[in-house]
């Protein structure tokens, strides 16, 4: 937006509505909302506390093993269901079916197959991340012009050689927009997966902080989840946009 | 399909885990229960907060994305709230809204709200934004008002990916719903899928979560035909 | 009466045409370092078919655009029929290289479309629409979506729409690039029909100098980067005979090699 002849970047408006928290916490109007900087010196608080250290690393480990197997499992998938067709009828409708499905309510099952501890987080995580991955990468690889495979053969390229050094790389824009959104997706399963669970890391604290009205503390750990989802999507998407270049060449 | 369900069966009996039943014991259970009444009751229970929440989900979502979409200062204040809504771990809030608003109906609403809202407006939003500029020059150059481009071209082009947003936001409401139960107040089938956890009957617990994963799938192919009966003209009548 | 139209379009022809559209020394720029379009002056007589042909990057669709109201000059005005213009007008119709067809409506929606803003009662601007698609020889498919019809007949639509309407200028802005070969030619030959029907004046943007020649009472010559009027080309084709002897005619001919010697500096 622009005012008076200035450009007004858009996360500019990010602020304006901070400046809205502040106040209306000041106001207190509603019980939910602290001030905004109450909240922000919680953080500190929050952050140097053990308990909140041990949470983190928990759920930045199970998060990262999560999300490498699902990156590796929905490349595979996708990859496969892109180049072969029977693979694709036999598993399209399931991935499809995932990939929407409200995949909270296995949790519980879940907890019961693997223990109430790291690896249901882990599988959570996984779940929720790995269909959209293979779903995009799927995409990638079927909507890949049909000239450059063409291409390939012709010049006396193995099926391997096609795979990895065709096929990989047109696909690429969408893998990594997939990763992007199993990212973000992984993150929704690490919250979910620990609140549900609610006994161990983030959960926990979740469940302590908002059970005991804290709402400063609540509102902290939130905003760190937050940041941490935001940052680990832009992450991806600044590799997105290194090949930009040609993802956009391809589809003009 | 019949594939995996034979493979379900076969891992069911060999047996991987104790708490992972047959396929025919899970369709055994969901007999039990249709029969019993337990599942139906339980699924109107879930539907009412579901169906609220997104039927004031599409509505504020679908206003607010279109106006997004058309103003630029509704843009500059909105799109990164709902982007950082869309890509932030919202059931995180789930608790704080169970501790504010009791365990009651309003705040299984809010779940489904919360978690369906970013997805359907960020839609609208990039929906009227793709809207062909080709498309609305022709509208102006045949002398049409803004209301004329609005109602005649941008929401019918926008159209295809508002229901996509749609789509996407009823699965997003199933989540809010289902963790709305099993974290809030287990009613329906949060209910009795905590339930059966609790008594270990493994094959009632697996026919209810297959049930509403099914059910949310089904919801949303057919909000697909509904789409293409009533809006999509062109996909109904000529091809197949 | 193809005899009396003819000697209808010899009089218009002749050097007291009115001009029914004025371009008064338009200048565009994007941002402060694009210079599209450097003082344009240009008239164009009612009845006739002028070209803009050009390079690609000489302006020649941001001219057509200002003319239609679609883009602002930065500098300059424009007058159709006496008055400057504000924007898009009646007297004024539009076809578009990507033909702008609304994939949700039917040919025969997609044609009424200009009278359905208009606020004209459904049952009339079908009728008319309805002629129009007759006319571009469209008729059978008034409940086909555009999806369904090939490039050629979806311009066919936007040509009907634009006729339904009845402006008195019609701007055409590359309405056969989008269109493949054979259909053009088809597509070129109704065209010239049409007009001598309907009583037009056309403009019409083209980087093609064959469709120029064989189409234009007027050649405008645009150069490129910024976008001036190079030279203006009057053809005198005679196109009285059948569409193929015309294409071999000696003054088509060399009209096109004579264009093709002016621009070829600007090919890359």
């Amino acid at each position: 937006m622009t005012i008076a002849g200035y450009r007004i970047p858009p996360l500019a408006s990010l602020i304006l509505w901070a400046i809205v928290w502040e106040i209306v916490g000041r106001l207190g109007l509603v019980f939910l909302f602290p001030p905004l900087s109450h909240v922000v010196m919680e953080l500190g608080q929050v952050v140097g506390s053990t308990t909140f250290l041990n949470a983190a690393i928990m759920t930045v480990k199970c998060f990262v093993i999560g999300i490498a197997l699902s990156i590796a499992v929905g490349v595979l998938l996708g990859l496969l269901m892109g180049r072969v067709d029977a693979a694709d009828k036999l598993l399209g409708m399931w991935v499809n079916l995932f990939v929407s499905a409200p995949l909270s309510a296995l949790v519980p099952v879940i907890m019961i197959l693997f223990g109430m501890g790291e690896s249901t987080i882990i599988v959570t995580v996984f779940l929720f991340a790995v269909w959209i991955i293979a779903l995009d990468t799927r995409a990638g690889v079927r909507d890949m012009p049909p000239s450059l495979l063409a291409m390939a053969k012709s010049f006396g390229a193995s099926r391997w050689q096609v795979l990895t050094k065709i096929v990989f790389f047109a696909a690429l824009p969408e893998i990594l927009a997939g990763i992007r959104l199993g990212v973000i997706r992984g993150v929704k399963g690490v919250v979910i997966g620990q609140l549900l669970v609610s006994i161990i890391g983030l959960g926990e604290l979740f469940e302590v902080y908002s059970r005991n009205f804290l709402m400063e503390e609540f509102w902290a750990l939130t905003l760190i989840v937050f940041a941490f989802a935001l940052g680990a999507a832009e992450l991806i998407a600044m590799l997105e946009r290194k090949i930009d270049f040609y993802a956009g060449v391809r589809h003009a | 399909m019949v594939l995996f369900c034979l493979a379900w069966e076969v891992a069911g009996r060999i047996p991987i885990n104790v708490a992972f039943p047959p396929f025919s014991d899970v369709v055994a259970a969901f007999g039990r229960m249709v029969a019993d009444g337990s599942l139906p009751s339980a699924f109107l229970i879930t539907l009412q907060p579901l169906v609220i929440g997104l039927v004031v989900a599409t509505v504020i979502g679908i206003v607010m994305g279109v106006g997004m979409g058309l103003r630029d200062e509704l843009e500059w204040a909105g799109v990164p709230v709902f982007v950082v809504m869309q890509a932030a771990p919202m059931a995180a809030l789930i608790p704080l809204i169970t501790y504010v608003y009791g365990i009651g109906l309003t705040a299984k609403v809010l779940a489904v709200v919360i978690l369906a809202l970013p997805v359907i407006a960020l839609n609208g939003y990039k929906a009227v934004r793709n809207v062909s500029p080709s498309l609305r020059a022709m509208c102006r150059s045949f002398l049409g008002n803004r209301r004329q481009e609005i109602f005649k071209i941008v929401l019918p082009d926008a159209s295809p990916m508002i229901f996509a947003g749609l789509r996407l936001g009823i699965s997003a409401g199933f989540v809010g719903v289902v963790l709305a139960e099993l974290l809030i107040t287990p009613t329906g089938i949060g209910d009795l899928i905590t339930y059966h956890r609790s008594i270990a009957d493994y094959a009632e617990m697996y026919a209810v979560i297959a049930t509403i994963i099914l059910f949310s799938a089904v919801t949303v192919g057919l909000l697909e035909r509904v789409e293409i009966a009533l809006f999509r003209p062109e996909k109904k009548e000529h091809s197949a | 009466m193809t005899a009396a139209v003819r000697m209808l379009r010899e009089t218009t022809k002749s050097d007291t045409a009115q001009p029914i559209v004025e371009v008064r020394h338009i200048s565009k720029r994007y941002g402060s370092s694009v210079e599209a379009l450097r003082d344009i002056n240009l008239t164009f007589p009612t009845g006739q078919l002028t070209s803009l042909l050009g390079p690609s990057g000489c302006g020649k669709t941001t001219l057509l655009k200002i003319i239609a109201g679609l883009l602002e000059p930065t500098g300059g005005e424009v007058v159709v029929k006496g008055k400057t213009v504000t924007g898009p007008g009646p007297e004024r119709a539009f076809v578009f290289q990507d033909f702008a067809l609304m994939p949700w409506a039917s040919v025969l929606r997609n044609a009424a479309f200009g009278l359905e803003l208009q606020g004209i009662d459904k049952k009339k601007r079908e009728e008319t629409a309805r002629h129009y698609i007759n006319q571009v020889g469209l008729s059978g498919f008034e409940n086909r979506y555009p999806h369904e019809l090939s490039g050629g007949m979806r311009q066919r639509v936007g040509l009907a729409r634009a006729l339904a309407v009845n402006a008195d200028v019609l701007l055409l802005d590359e309405p056969f690039s989008a269109v493949d070969e054979q259909n053009r030619r088809k597509f070129q030959e109704d065209l010239l029909r049409l007009r001598e029907v309907e009583r037009k004046t056309l403009i019409f943007v083209t980087h093609s100098i064959e469709e120029a020649v064989y189409l234009s009472d007027r050649i405008v010559l645009l150069s490129p980067r910024p976008g001036r009027v190079s030279e203006i080309i009057e053809p005198h084709v005679d196109r009285s005979g059948p569409p193929d002897l015309i294409r071999r005619n000696p003054a088509y001919l060399d009209t096109v090699e004579e264009i093709w010697h002016g621009l070829r500096d600007y090919a890359d």
